[in-house]
């Protein structure tokens, strides 16, 4: 077997953060490397690649999901959204902002994974008690800050 | 969740930005996704690097065939062991004899020493495809037996790792301070400890480490956008080996995702990616994969306390105490043996000790080289001088609040000079203590524990009190290689004045997520009596920018004393630049009657009189004529903060090795589930003191940041290996790091004992000691008092280990004690 017969291209398109992209994409290309390596949309990180980190997470067509665990052509028609889409111009929305207020972050690389967790869980639950964040958020890592700055800020925007 | 307590009411309102929470600079970038990590970085052109990592722990190369895979036809080109050893030199040794012969390349030259040692490197189109190239390369092994435990590393019939140092023995040493012998014959009772393990794990910062390296041909040189966090050392080893100066080496970085210490060796790799750029002519990027960081980044020190004797009076009066301490350094010396020397800045920890010996030995074995990580050496250190004060208080009935009471190091005795000739500068320990104890309300504890009893459970209560000491002397490097020329320490800053009045300050620091921005623009704005919304902090690193020194980056506990000095020194120059500036214009009028006010400079007074900043700014870079010729005034300040060291005596052994002490005090309240040995944190307090702080939240960010990381490591993380050397724990399945469902309540408060020896009575505090570390195994200890009496004899404790305990006493620790 050659190396590179495992793979076939194909044309997917997706709309992230309401612009649609038009790419030939390898099959096995994961949907992380597609948005970063492919789209440039570097807002989105990587920290472990088997699913545990949750730097990468985004949410496709409405669902919070790991993006390193998805395939780019699984998003073929897709709605993404990721960290690069969630302030309104210049304007920071609530989550950032209580984010910064309660010093959530300090290398900011878990940040924009942890701000879309966090988004998903405000969404569905817009006044999650404490256990519920501490659980919402279960799924991403962060090495910085031991996570009780980021319960305070997701509190927070919640209010 | 988390509840901070201030310990004092703040006295008066704040007048200056230095010790108000700030928000950070750094967050609007960051909390939009436009933070820009290396691995952002692009290049046209750029091929991606993938390593050939070794199957095996220890092994001859017989062969290596890359036809193959330089056929494929994404491949740009590959690099290998024999190219390298070709094209550089070996890496500088810290060490002395044995460790100095030890050869260490950017690649594996002739034999492998660990699991995922890079063997051959591989430059693709993309990702991708240099991986699938890397499995196209062929090489051929002859395995040999590997060494993975440091205690039989020097047994007879054990293969040499390093056949050139003629055995696995990198570095020994004696310290000896005191008079041991008359400690001994003056204790009441001797304990001894057979056998205590601080065990190998890491910070795994999320991000992996990388670079994009560009060369220019026409110069010469390489730029190497990096996250490395010390490139005032990557350029040192990196330069000699390449035979190339180190103005040739342009580090560049922005924003890092956490380092720990853990990005400080990452020089192989990075002269494996600055060989390729110029082989290959084209831009090469190298990112991690996490299996690859855990296989073969930055272990921290794993280390036995062997053959322990304590001498200590009856009433728990601690005299001194030796060991044998047996560091496994794994299978290069990256930063070691400085790790050797550097747990000697806490030799006595926080007690009062006077007599002290440590014979200290470093051996190779066939792990992943090990280098620092957060509380580096004093971590391993500190955990010891944690576990003897524990241990005796066990065995001689003791409380241990009295027995660290007894034997803290007193407020009244600081400045206090430790027996090898460190200098506690400041420090409360005997009231931090009070106030953790306050926090998980002590008084309450044996009634808790009488309540766990009655659900089935064992409370443990149990402290960690360490140090963390910042603001290196390098003249330590000298205890361990007498002929090394480092000493003293330095960090850079530069303050302009820019044409329309704008602030705009350089450091040389490498921070990665310490808010170097916001805190470097408050003693900024404080000096410059304007806003910090006014002051610009560049973003990153780029040691083209004349903000560079040899020592920095920002490891090692110092930004808040030497890069705060460099910014203060470099901002006081600007001031009174602008003061000289200003009275000429004003027509010859004196400094004394200036002053700084809403963005510029006026008379006392006469404040109609005002000169902005910006129209200071516009006369000397754009309208200058007519000044006088004399004025020296440029604007554009550079200051070089120098801390006050002297060369440590090296026959002695004995020297102030860092400036600064900052302590903790930590108090965890355990429950432990005797039929299964699982145990929660059922209630915990942090109490810090790192003298005058800069920007609180973010002080209190690190201290919190510092006890996650040191909970995980008491609890769960560890790089265990097999007996073939196979790491088994490679990824973040098998490698737990805590998450938001792990983390106990927190209760913070702090102390402030300013430093009498920094710039602004600030201490480094990052590193945070690893206390939680020390609290955890104290807990459980406490708790298994009533079930066995098992004493905890390794840092880490996961469930199993505790299990065990309960099960079988004497899995603890052996301990004797005479009479």
């Amino acid at each position: 077997m050659t190396a590179s017969a495992a793979t076939t291209e194909r044309r997917i398109s997706v709309t992230i953060n309401g612009t649609t992209y038009e790419r030939e994409v390898e099959a096995r290309k994961l949907l992380i490397h597609f948005v970063r390596d492919d789209l440039d949309l570097t807002g989105s990180h990587i920290g472990c690649d088997t699913g545990n980190c949750g730097a990468c997470s985004m949410i496709v067509d409405g669902t919070l999901v790991k993006s390193c665990m998805m395939l780019a052509v699984q998003a073929d028609g897709a709605t993404i959204e990721t960290v690069e889409g969630l302030a309104d111009g210049e304007e920071l929305n609530a989550l950032q902002q209580a984010f910064s207020a309660h010093h959530a972050l300090q290398c900011g690389y878990c940040t924009p994974g942890m701000l879309m967790s966090a988004t998903a869980l405000l969404r569905a639950n817009p006044n999650p008690s404490d256990d519920e964040i501490r659980k919402a958020l279960q799924g991403n890592i962060c090495r910085c800050t031991g996570y009780w700055n980021i319960f305070e800020a997701v509190k927070a925007a919640a209010e | 969740m988390s509840t901070t307590i201030a310990p004092e009411k703040v006295e008066q309102a704040q007048e200056t930005w230095s010790g108000q929470n700030v928000p950070r600079k750094e967050d609007r970038r960051l909390v939009q996704g436009q933070g820009v990590f290396v691995d952002d970085v692009k290049r046209h052109g750029m091929g991606y690097l993938h390593f050939v990592r070794s199957p095996y722990a220890h092994a001859h190369i017989t062969s290596i065939d890359v036809s193959q895979a330089e056929a494929h036809p994404s491949v740009y080109g590959t690099l290998t062991g024999e190219e390298v050893a070709a094209l550089t030199d070996p890496f500088f040794q810290i060490a002395s004899v044995p460790g100095a012969n030890v050869k260490d390349y950017a690649l594996a030259v002739g034999k492998v020493r660990y699991v995922g040692e890079p063997v051959v490197a591989v430059v693709a189109e993309t990702r991708e495809a240099a991986r699938d190239a890397s499995e196209l390369v062929e090489v051929e092994y002859e395995p040999l037996d590997a060494v993975t435990d440091a205690r039989g590393a020097q047994d007879e019939g054990v293969p040499a790792i390093h056949e050139e140092a003629g055995g696995n023995l990198m570095w020994h040493g004696v310290y000896e301070w005191g008079d041991l012998d008359s400690a001994f014959s003056e204790a009441d009772r001797i304990v001894r400890i057979d056998e205590l393990h601080f065990h190998r794990f890491n910070s795994t910062p999320l991000e992996c480490d990388g670079a994009l390296v560009e060369y220019n041909r026409g110069t010469g040189q390489w730029t190497i956008h990096t996250n490395n966090q010390f490139p005032g050392f990557a350029i040192i080893m990196m330069g000699p080996a390449m035979r190339c100066g180190l103005d040739k080496l342009r580090f560049v970085s922005q924003d890092i995702g956490g380092g720990f210490g853990n990005k400080i060796t990452s020089h192989p790799q990075l002269v494996a990616c600055c060989l390729l750029a110029r082989k290959l002519n084209r831009p090469i990027q190298w990112t991690e994969w996490r299996t690859d960081f855990h296989l073969s980044m930055s272990h921290g020190n794993e280390r036995w306390f062997l053959d322990t004797e304590v001498a200590v009076k009856s009433d728990g009066t601690l005299l001194g105490f030796r060991t044998r301490a047996l560091d496994d350094a794994g299978a290069y010396l990256r930063y070691e043996p400085l790790g050797g020397v550097i747990w000697a800045q806490v030799t006595p920890g926080m007690y009062k000790w006077r007599h002290i010996r440590v014979d200290f030995t470093q051996v190779a074995t066939n792990k992943a080289p090990v280098s620092p990580n957060r509380g580096y050496s004093r971590m391993q250190h500190l955990w010891f001088t944690e576990r003897l004060i524990d241990i005796v208080a066990h065995e001689l009935d003791l409380d241990p609040v009295e027995v660290r009471k007894r034997n803290y190091v007193r407020a009244e005795d600081m400045p206090y000079t430790t027996p090898n000739g460190c200098v506690y500068d400041s420090g409360d320990y005997a009231k931090m203590l009070d106030l953790a104890l306050e926090l998980v309300d002590y008084p309450s504890i044996e009634r808790r524990r009488t309540d766990a009893r009655a659900r089935g459970k064992l409370l443990g209560v149990g402290i960690g009190s360490t140090l963390d000491s910042g603001t290196n002397n390098f003249g330590q490097s000298r205890l361990i290689n007498p002929e090394l020329q480092f000493s003293g320490n330095n960090e850079v800053a530069t303050v302009k004045l820019d044409i329309f009045g704008e602030i705009v300050v350089t450091l040389g620091t490498t921070p990665q997520g310490q808010g170097h921005e916001t805190t470097a623009a408050q003693v900024v704005a404080d000096i410059l009596k304007c806003s910090v919304d006014d002051v610009h902090v560049r973003a990153g690193h780029d040691s083209y920018w004349n903000s560079h020194a040899g020592f920095s980056g920002t490891y090692a506990s110092q930004f808040a004393v030497t890069g705060l000095g460099a910014v203060k020194g470099a901002t006081e120059m600007l001031r009174d630049e602008i003061f000289k500036l200003a009275g000429a214009i004003f027509g010859g009028v004196p400094q004394e009657a200036l002053e700084l006010a809403d963005g510029g400079v006026r008379i006392k007074d006469n404040p109609e009189a005002f000169l902005p900043f910006m129209a200071c700014g516009a006369i000397i870079n754009a309208n200058n004529a007519g000044l006088p010729e004399d004025l020296g005034v440029t604007l554009n300040c550079r200051y070089v903060y120098r801390p006050p060291f002297e060369v440590p005596d090296v026959e002695r052994k004995y020297g102030n090795l860092t400036l600064t002490y900052a302590s903790q005090v930590h108090v965890a309240v355990i429950e432990i589930d005797p039929e299964t040995g699982y145990y929660d944190i059922v209630d915990y307090a942090a109490v810090d003191d790192c003298g005058k702080r800069i920007n609180p939240q973010i002080v209190e960010g690190q201290v919190m940041g510092a006890t996650a990381q040191a909970l995980g490591a008491a609890v769960h993380e560890q790089y265990a290996y097999d007996e073939d050397g196979n790491l088994l724990t490679p990824n973040f399945y098998d490698y737990h790091v805590p998450h938001a469902l792990d983390m106990p309540p927190l209760k913070t408060s702090y102390v402030e004992s300013a430093s009498p020896f920094t710039p602004l009575g600030t201490k480094g505090m990052g590193e945070g000691g690893g206390a939680g570390i020390h609290a955890v195994c104290a807990a459980v200890q406490d708790a298994l008092r009533v079930h066995g009496g098992a004493i905890v004899y390794d840092s880490c404790n996961p469930y199993h280990r505790v299990w065990e305990m309960l099960n079988d006493p004497s899995k603890g620790a052996r301990v004797q004690v005479t009479p």
